[in-house]
């Protein structure tokens, strides 16, 4: 099921919002991602940066796929038809 | 949609540029540890040397030494890569702040 990775592969080079499950929402340029889905962002800034001390010189983050809850789009970074092909040809040829 | 062609063995998402470089590691207990990332694999289990975990209350924080560490991958949040120039600058202004303060004699 290699469609989300081959989705997120196009989407490098675009700046995503990555929220994960413990609420932190980190904001960059979508750098690399793998197989389970971790992402490694660049140019790294959290969304609410006063909560998160901790991340005031972090500028490059590697995210583990599993704690991922939502990776937020440009609205002009989602090609619904190509993702709809895809999935049915997916749900087909499985 | 494109699929997987030869160039795409370059785009990797690993650890192994991070390897000896100074890192925050944030765990799913809300734990913030600090240390050099000397190993990893593909759980995201790391080894981090000279470790310690920084308790931060509001301006405050203190840094618990830990020493050599590893962390199960499961456990991972985040690891990041700290801003070397932030961090050597902190530690150079320290330098030269105790140089300036040498006439005082204070050893």
């Amino acid at each position: 099921m290699q469609l989300f990775f081959s989705y997120f592969k196009d989407l490098v080079g675009r700046e995503v919002t990555v929220e994960l499950k413990n609420d932190l929402a980190l904001r960059g340029t979508l750098h690399s991602v793998d197989q389970y889905l971790n992402i490694k962002l660049e140019n790294t800034r959290v969304v609410d940066q006063d909560k998160y001390p901790h991340m005031l010189s972090v500028r490059n983050c590697f995210i583990r796929g599993s704690v991922v809850r939502y990776v937020q789009l440009p609205p002009d970074g989602v090609d619904v038809e190509l993702l709809h092909d895809a999935t049915r040809r997916e749900a087909r040829g499985g | 949609m494109s699929w997987a062609g030869p160039e795409d063995i370059y785009l990797s998402t690993s650890l192994a540029n991070y390897l000896d470089k100074k890192l925050l590691a944030l765990l799913r207990d809300g734990r913030k540890l600090f240390g050099t990332l000397r190993s990893f694999d593909q759980f995201a289990n790391a080894v981090l040397e000279g470790a310690c975990e920084r308790i931060i209350v509001g301006d405050l924080y203190c840094d618990i030494p830990l020493g050599l560490y590893i962390i199960r991958g499961e456990n991972v949040v985040l690891i990041g890569e700290l801003a070397q120039k932030a961090e050597e600058v902190a530690s150079d202004l320290k330098g030269t702040m105790k140089k300036r303060m040498d006439f005082l004699d204070m050893d």
